[in-house]
Order: structure tokens, then sequence, then C-alpha cells
């Protein structure tokens, strides 16, 4: 009858208050630049790192991804990471080391995410690691602080939500795709207190790298974690991997790790189907990841709830939002940066030329060497893009890397919020494919045609 | 932190549904140490910023707070002045970084919110504001009453922690990272 986020959370639960909260203990605390309040709250009452040892570092949302002077407060960020991590004894990845990029893909590249734990940063897209089948959630400064603090949090156990999708993907059809459809159908907060699993054979059929994009959506949903059932796809991507277990060790956490899924009858607060035959390529329209339309549609009609979001997006209401000139195009970020989600777009640009600028900035250093070797960094750089380092870079735009007021940028990110991507910017969401054909393009368009013959 | 049972001031609204933290606070703020004041940041480009001032609680649309984690747009909220957010829904993140901050997040029906207007009182003992009532888990209201602390709390209990975690690591040896950086 066990769901298994409950099996998950059974075994982290140190104990449970009268009033329903539970202690829980975490496994894995990821920390970055952003984590300075957090820092600082120790600070001030003198407290030390309880688990140096769970804890991991890594620049990111500050990083600097192409070459030139540093403004003094993003080398601050920078340094006060290094410091509070050198004081503190815990490891990091800096900017000039090979493991450094953004947080939620250097987690499972380093085999630092693992089915069975609790993982908890400070940044909202920590679901992501729920791919693995961990309970993995994102936390603000001050539950940082206490996770530096205790290694623990105080957390109230939220009903299961499970999101099942069976089925083929048509081509061109990616997981971003089906993410950015729940949540056009369910609303933003469609999954607000809940934790999800997403279940079906068309999860199943998915590679690590689709999985974490479907994980990484869910707090969009507004869900806090979002979970896939480990199992031989997961298994295959983490055996090796530097901080996996290795060995005998190796061999009792797979047979741990086999055990982890929902029971048959288990039972679930909420069940919602999806077939993953229905669903084409999506790109949002407005300044919510709610307002997904596929790309065969039109721009809404003016109402009450969508005249500020078309102001703001510069968008006429009836036009077929195929053929939307764009600006520019983004591609990276914890939602698309992955090496698969670059070569789905190289795949795209591949002998083909951009007709707008862009910029490719890949989801960590070893994602940015291995498409080099692969030579789809050579793929971006013939089309015309700009091929930088990894970060956050232009999906938060702390870096620097923003989107100039009223340009409107084709991006593979997960926020289309009134100025995410910098003061005016106008977002659309799309995959890296979509993305890559929007560059070719230079306007929103449908990428099916130009994977004919492709694949 | 210091706890609170009830307070008094002007309502103000903002009633936009989907208010995200981004917009609470813009990124480019983020890096400025909270002892310089987070309120000059508090929605500092949308347009109806200035319509805000003078308010202490905020009447507001569905899902307010929801994106990122970040605990800064709290910051900006407190530091404007704000010190009760009455909405249909909040996003969880932010709800949660709110009571850690002393700021109430009160879910409330939009029948309710919409009745409310001028000078309102907000009341924890009693979980109303201008006599209409508000939903607040009982330990969330407890900690923003007490205004504790959950580090010290935890603290208190750390007899128990390392029992567990002895335990834990005992029955799953393999949650712990290896040298990942010596092989």
């Amino acid at each position: 009858m066990t769901t298994l986020f409950d099996k998950v959370w059974d075994r982290h639960e140190i104990l449970r208050r009268d009033d329903g909260v539970s202690l829980i203990f975490v496994d894995r605390h990821l920390v970055h630049e952003g984590s300075h309040h957090a820092f600082r709250k120790l600070a001030e009452r003198n407290l030390p790192v309880k688990r140096a040892d769970l804890t991991f570092g890594v620049t990111d949302h500050y990083a600097p991804t192409r070459p030139g002077p540093v403004p003094d407060n993003i080398r601050g960020m920078l340094s006060g990471l290094l410091e509070n991590c050198a004081k503190h004894g815990i490891r990091c990845f800096g900017p000039d080391d090979p493991r450094q990029g953004i947080v939620h893909v250097i987690g499972p590249e380093q085999g630092l995410t693992l089915p069975g734990l609790t993982i908890n940063c400070g940044d909202s897209h920590t679901s992501t690691h729920g791919a693995f089948g961990a309970i993995a959630f994102g936390i603000g400064a001050s539950e940082v602080a206490h996770v530096l603090a205790t290694q623990t949090l105080w957390q109230k156990r939220p009903p299961v939500m499970r999101l099942t999708v069976d089925g083929d993907l048509a081509p061109g059809v990616t997981a971003k795709d089906i993410a950015l459809g729940w949540i056009a159908r369910l609303g933003t907060g469609g999954a607000q207190g809940h934790a999800v699993e997403y279940a079906g054979s068309a999860v199943r059929a998915m590679s690590m790298e689709a999985r974490m994009t479907l994980c990484n959506l869910s707090i969009e949903g507004g869900a806090r974690s979002g979970m896939v059932a480990p199992d031989e796809t997961t298994f295959a991507y983490l055996q090796g991997r530097p901080f996996a277990p290795a060995g005998a060790a190796w061999e009792q956490a797979c047979d741990d790790w086999r055990a982890l899924a929902s029971d048959d009858d288990a039972r679930f607060s909420r069940d919602i189907r999806i077939d993953a035959a229905e669903i084409a390529p999506l790109v949002t329209w407005g300044t919510s990841p709610e307002d997904a339309l596929p790309i065969t549609g039109t721009v809404p009609e003016r109402t009450d709830r969508t005249a500020e979001a078309l102001a703001y997006m510069g968008l006429t209401p009836g036009r077929p939002l195929a053929g939307t000139p764009v600006d520019q195009v983004f591609i990276g970020s914890c939602t698309n940066g992955r090496i698969e989600d670059l070569r789905a777009a190289a795949a795209v640009l591949s002998g083909r030329t951009a007709k707008v600028p862009g910029l490719v900035s890949p989801g960590s250093a070893a994602v940015k060497k291995r498409a080099e070797e692969e030579g789809l960094a050579q793929i971006f750089t013939d089309a015309g893009l700009t091929w930088a380092a990894s970060g956050c870079s232009m999906c938060v735009g702390m870096n620097g890397d923003t989107v100039e007021a009223g340009k409107r940028c084709a991006s593979t990110t997960n926020r289309n919020f009134r100025g995410r991507q910098g003061q005016g910017a106008r977002t659309h969401l799309m995959s890296p494919a979509m993305a890559a054909a929007a560059a070719v393009a230079g306007a929103l368009t449908d990428v099916r045609p130009m994977l004919e013959g492709r694949t | 932190m210091t706890g609170w049972t009830r307070v008094e001031g002007p309502a103000l609204r903002f009633p936009y549904d989907n208010v995200d933290t981004d917009q609470l606070i813009p990124a480019r703020f983020m890096s400025t140490p909270r002892s310089e004041g987070y309120g000059k940041y508090f929605l500092h480009d949308h347009p109806d910023r200035d319509t805000l001032n003078g308010a202490t609680i905020l009447i507001a649309g569905r899902n307010f707070g929801c994106g990122s984690s970040r605990e800064a747009a709290v910051y900006a909220l407190a530091d404007f002045g704000i010190r009760a957010v009455l909405a249909p829904s909040f996003g969880d993140i932010f709800a949660a970084n709110a009571v850690n901050n002393g700021l109430l997040p009160a879910a409330m029906d939009p029948e309710d919110i919409a009745s409310l207007e001028g000078t309102l009182t907000v009341d924890l003992e009693t979980c109303t504001v201008g006599g209409r009532p508000f939903r607040l888990d009982p330990a969330a209201r407890d900690k923003l009453v007490n205004g504790w602390d959950d580090i010290d709390l935890t603290l208190s209990r750390l007899q128990q922690i390392e029992t567990f975690t002895r335990q834990y690591h005992g029955t799953i040896p393999w949650s712990i990272p290896t040298q990942g950086d010596t092989r």
C-alpha cells in the first residue's frame, strides 16, 4: 500500500511531533553562491557545519560563461562561496574545477544523486534529482542554515499525486513538452502541496536526462518534488560515477534500490493520466509556465486573465504562434542543458544557419567537454551561435547573461516570468529541438518538418 | 525572530495571480547583504509598486510567491513593512520561507478576500483577519506566535539525531558518498 515517496520518507524520519511535523535526515546538501544568506546566519550564531562530508558546493548561479572582466559583485559571490566552503571543510567545485556545472546537472553526473536519498538545495529546481528515485526539493535560506547546522529538516509529509504518461512520444516531442502540457492542463498551482510521482510506459522508456527534465519542472506545476522509481536505466547511468558506491557497496545498493517502487496497491491522493501520443511540441506564449500551447496553435484571445501577459509579451490575439519572430535563442539550464539536450539541438542545426544570434551554455564543464569531443560545439558555432561555458547563465541572468528589454528569446529554460531573463525580456519556453528550429527560422516554428530525414 | 499574535494596519490590494518570486525581487539585487535592507527592491520592476506604499497587509491573487526558493522575496516583503499576505493560495516554498521570517501567509477563500478593505486586524489566536477566517497550518501558527527558531529546537534534540544517524548509516552505508576525488 506504500508509495515510493513514503518508502523513502519513512527511512529518513527521525521523529514526528504531535502536530504532524517530522524531523527528516538529509543525505545530501548542495550549496551554491546564493547560499550566502544561510552561511551568514550560521556565522551570526557561531555554529559549525554539522556534516561537511554530506555537503557539496558548486559555483553556478553567478558563474561567468564568457571570457572578459568579471564585475566585482559577481566575483564577490563566487569567492564568498569558496571561502565559506573552505572555512567549513566543504568540498566545492569552483570555477576552474572540471566538475563544475549547474548544481542539478553535476549532482547526478558525479554520482552524488542516488536512489532512496533525501537531497536538498537552496534552489527550487532541486526537484530534478527526484528522477533517480530520491526525495529532492528546494528550500529557502533559513532551511539551508538549518540543514547546515543540523543535517535535518522539519517537514510535514505531503500527499502524493501520481502522474502517469502512457504510450509513445511522437518524433520531435520530448519530456519538456510532457511537462509543459500537464502544467498547462492543471495550472502552475495544480500540484501545490503535493509530491509528484511520474509513472507509465512513456516515463519508463525515457533516458535519465529526459526524466531529469520532467522532474525539474515539477516545481513549475506547484509541486516541491517530483520522482521516478529507479530501474535498470537509472543503475546504468550511475554505475562508475565518481561518488557513486562501488564494488560490494554497489551491489548492496542496487539490491536496495530494486525495492524502491510504489506498491501495486499504493494509494495516491490524486491520479492524473496523460496519453503520450496526444502531445505535440509546445511553446509558451505568456508569463507563466501554464501559458503553454502546441506550436500549431494561435495566440489566445484577450481576456481579463490573458491581457497583462499578452501586453508584456507584445503578442496579437488570434495570430498563429508559428511565425512569431524571435530576436535570439538560449540553449542551456538545469532543465535542458545536458548532453542529450545539446545533441537534440545540434541534430536540427547541423548543416543549417541560424537567422538570429543565440547562446549555448552547456549544463556542466563535463557536458561542455563531451559536446566538444562529439563535434556538437562545432555545429553550434558553424550555425552562428555562441558556445559558452557552463552555468545558470541566461536562465536567471545573475551572471550578466541577460536578454534586453523588449527582446524576444526562444529559450530551453524553465521560467517565462516577467523579467526573469532580464528586465522587460520576453521569454518563450520550449524544448532544445524547438529552440534550435527557432534559431534557423528566426521565428517560433514547428521543428517536426526540420527533422524529416534526420534522426 | 520575535513572535506576534495581533497586527493592525492598512491592507492594500495587489490583485494579480501567479505573482512569482522573480517579480517580488528581481535576481539582479540578490547579491546584496540583508543588512542593507531589501525593502527598496520589493516588486522593483512592477508598475504598481508605488501604490503599495504604507501597506502592512497585502491582499493578493492565487499562487502568490510561486517560483524560486529565494528567501529574499520574503525579505523584500518584510523590509517593505508587510506583516501578512492574504491570498487564495501560495507557492509552497514561499509559504515556508514566510513563516520562517515571521511573515504570515494567510490562505483565504476568494469571496472573503474580496470583502476586505481598509485598516484590518490580523489575529493569529482566532486565525481571522477583518473578522474573516484564514487557513494556516497549526505548526506554522505556533511558530509565528512563539517566534520559535527551528535551529534551537533541533539542537535540543541532538542526542536523538545522533542515535538515528548511527543506525541509519549502519543499515544504509552506501548512502555516504565515496571519496570521489581520490579515485
